[in-house]
């Protein structure tokens, strides 16, 4: 790592022995140098290779028309755009299956996950972290425990419950209730509104304002629900920033839970939908198109954001 | 999602406490501070107990029940039989279970290993390295639907893999049907796997790498250490508790492998891809067997609190 020379024994050796000690010795150390710099970038190269092939390989491929991307597999050709290039896999997407719909879905479930979780999150983690109430506590204790539970331990139970829950329905304009959430948008957005990390997050996060803030402004009078959207949320943008990218994530990814509760097409996300491709023979090329538009969107966005992106990735680990 | 290793604990509010003092205690403990902490969690609690809360707890009574999801009859007390039956007369559980720890067993120290040489990679002060930082992110942010689908297609007999391993090793290895050979299927998951998530874990490396100071590092250069006993002496140390999460982060998710298996195998060829989530699914979704189901995913949560429990344990040990 330290790019002092090496001092052979050059004590007792004439000026010109000396000269092409040094002259040897740089020699070295810019050998070295450039052996660092190959040392450092290799191996980061070769990874960077094998992360980006199979991206790269999907994007291209996505292009070429199915018989073409057989062809290039045996060669470098796979992940360049070269040849019969075209965007008519993209177009057969929208023919053989209602993709626009599919993304409306996706874009309506993560935007109200996403924007009605930050409010009741950070509400929930407000009330935790700057005031005082009974049970306050033991709710705190409560929402630390349930960090554990994985989704995947209450699925079926859920699938269950939700099936029994009820929900108002309109016959002829009047409201009257059924049971059954299957089926709807309700069921794929509301029980991931609240969010145990998420509160976490908040809360840990607004217990570093300090609060002399909240007592300046209750001696001015405000309220507390003033306090909380006037003073603290304005402050506390890379919080809102990190919740909404962790919980976005996971949002627009979701597929094993409308896998069992959203059986009607019309109301399916777009990762559910990819199930129509493997009907009979597999139209590589189209499956290609496909998943390209469903990953472009994030994957722009990641890397338009993707400081926030990391540092919320970081954040959801230790710190300190 | 995780557990994280730093409670909040009001610590840090008393000591502020103590120098405000009464006023502050008299204000925020007011009536009309406690009605609006009750109205401001109010959303986030009902939502929690009836997501959450109440399924957790009907994932323990239904698997003492044979509901089912869709039945005329309400669900009947069973005692242990779901349990029983899954050791006893189910050998895809029993090969569900073990091709569990089997990926858990790989995954866990491999993962992990490359994730943290890629942190101490993009650690390195060197030109762009923010760049390979972002690239080796990219399959993060890409759905794991979307890899499954993707690889599956790379893993074909006459797929990319096959011809890249071709063309590597100048048709001296013959590739096989990844997939759909009994002996592969389950390793070219993991592959994918660690494909798709050890760039999470490289992130959470480094803001752990980027916690210890640098004068340590210069102490042990002048001490003169070289770059291995840096690494044994100063970072590995330093990176205990990033260590601690990173593995049970890795083990609950290994644990709960699941879409992988749905989009790619089915649990096939001859279960040799099943697991437990997987089988949890197939048997308490698709047969609608609720109560078995629910008894399988109980013996997942129970695998993932003994994990956690394991956690707790390693981080108390350091204080």
């Amino acid at each position: 790592m330290s790019t002092t020379t090496p001092s052979r024994g050059s004590t007792g050796h004439d000026s010109a022995a000396r000269d092409a000690e040094t002259r040897r010795s740089k020699d070295e150390a810019s050998t070295r140098r450039r052996r660092r710099l190959l040392v450092g970038y290799l191996p980061m190269v070769l990874l960077a290779g094998f992360f980006l092939f199979p991206v790269i390989f999907m994007f291209v491929s996505s292009l070429k028309p199915d018989a073409q991307i057989l062809g290039d597999i045996g060669s470098p050709q796979a992940f360049l755009p070269v040849g019969d290039i075209s965007l008519q896999n993209y177009s057969d997407v929208f023919d053989r299956v209602p993709v626009g719909r599919f993304l409306f879905n996706s874009v309506l479930v993560t935007t109200c996950i996403v924007g009605l979780g930050l409010i009741v999150n950070s509400m929930c983690g407000f009330a935790l972290s700057r005031l005082e109430w009974s049970g306050r506590k033991v709710l705190l204790t409560v929402v630390i425990a349930t960090l554990i539970v994985p989704f995947e331990t209450i699925a079926i139970p859920m699938v269950y419950w939700v099936s029994k829950l009820p929900t108002l329905v309109f016959e002829n304009n009047v409201p009257m209730y059924d049971f059954g959430w299957l089926n709807s948008y309700h069921v794929q957005i509301i029980p991931f509104i609240a969010n145990a990390f998420s509160i976490f997050l908040f809360t840990q996060y607004f217990s570093t304002i300090p609060k002399s803030l909240d007592e300046a402004a209750r001696i001015d009078g405000a309220g507390w629900f003033t306090i909380y959207r006037r003073i603290i949320v304005p402050l506390a943008g890379p919080a809102f920033a990190t919740v909404a990218i962790l919980t976005f994530l996971p949002a627009w990814n979701q597929y094993l839970w409308p896998l069992m509760v959203v059986q009607q097409e019309s109301l399916r996300p777009v990762m559910v939908g990819m199930q129509y491709f493997f009907q009979l023979n597999t139209a590589w090329g189209e499956v290609m198109a496909y998943t390209s538009l469903i990953t472009l969107p994030v994957l722009v966005m990641f890397l338009a954001f993707q400081r926030a992106f990391v540092s919320s990735i970081a954040s959801s680990g230790v710190k300190g | 999602m995780t557990v994280p290793t730093q409670q909040i604990t009001p610590q840090g509010d008393r000591s502020r406490r103590g120098r405000t003092g009464r006023a502050r205690s008299r204000v925020a403990g007011s009536k009309e501070g406690r009605r609006a902490a009750y109205a401001m969690v109010a959303p986030a609690v009902v939502l929690l107990v009836l997501f959450l809360i109440v399924p957790v707890l009907l994932a323990f009574g239904l698997s003492f029940t044979n509901a089912r999801l869709i039945s005329p009859n309400p669900p009947r007390f069973v005692g242990m039989d779901n349990f029983l039956r899954a050791f006893t007369s189910d050998p895809t559980f029993i090969r569900s279970l073990i091709n569990t720890f089997l990926f858990a067993a790989v995954i866990v120290p491999v993962q992990a290993g490359l994730g943290l040489v890629m942190a101490i990679l993009v650690n390195q002060r060197l030109r762009g390295v923010t760049w390979f930082r972002v690239i080796f992110f990219i399959p993060v942010v890409t759905s794991i639907v979307v890899v499954s689908i993707l690889w599956r297609f790379m893993y074909q007999g006459d797929g990319l893999i096959n011809s890249m391993i071709d063309t590597i090793t100048f048709g001296a290895f013959q590739g096989t049907a990844w997939l759909s050979n009994t002996n592969t299927a389950l390793g070219a998951i993991i592959v994918l796997s660690i494909w798709q998530a050890v760039g999470f874990h490289m992130i959470i490396w480094l803001s752990g790498l980027q916690t210890i100071p640098e004068e340590l590092y210069e102490a042990a250069r002048m001490d003169g250490a070289n770059g291995w006993q840096q690494f044994k002496d100063v970072t590995w140390p330093g990176l205990r508790s990033t260590m601690v999460f990173v593995l049970v982060t890795i083990t609950i998710a290994a644990l709960g492998l699941f879409v992988q298996i749905d989009v790619m195998t089915q649990g096939g060829p001859r279960d040799s891809t099943t697991t437990l989530v997987f089988h949890a699914v197939r048997q308490g979704y698709r047969q609608q067997e609720t109560g078995y189901g629910a008894a399988i995913s109980l013996i997942f949560f129970v695998l993932v609190l003994i994990v956690a429990l394991i956690q707790r344990y390693l981080t108390r040990e350091k204080d």
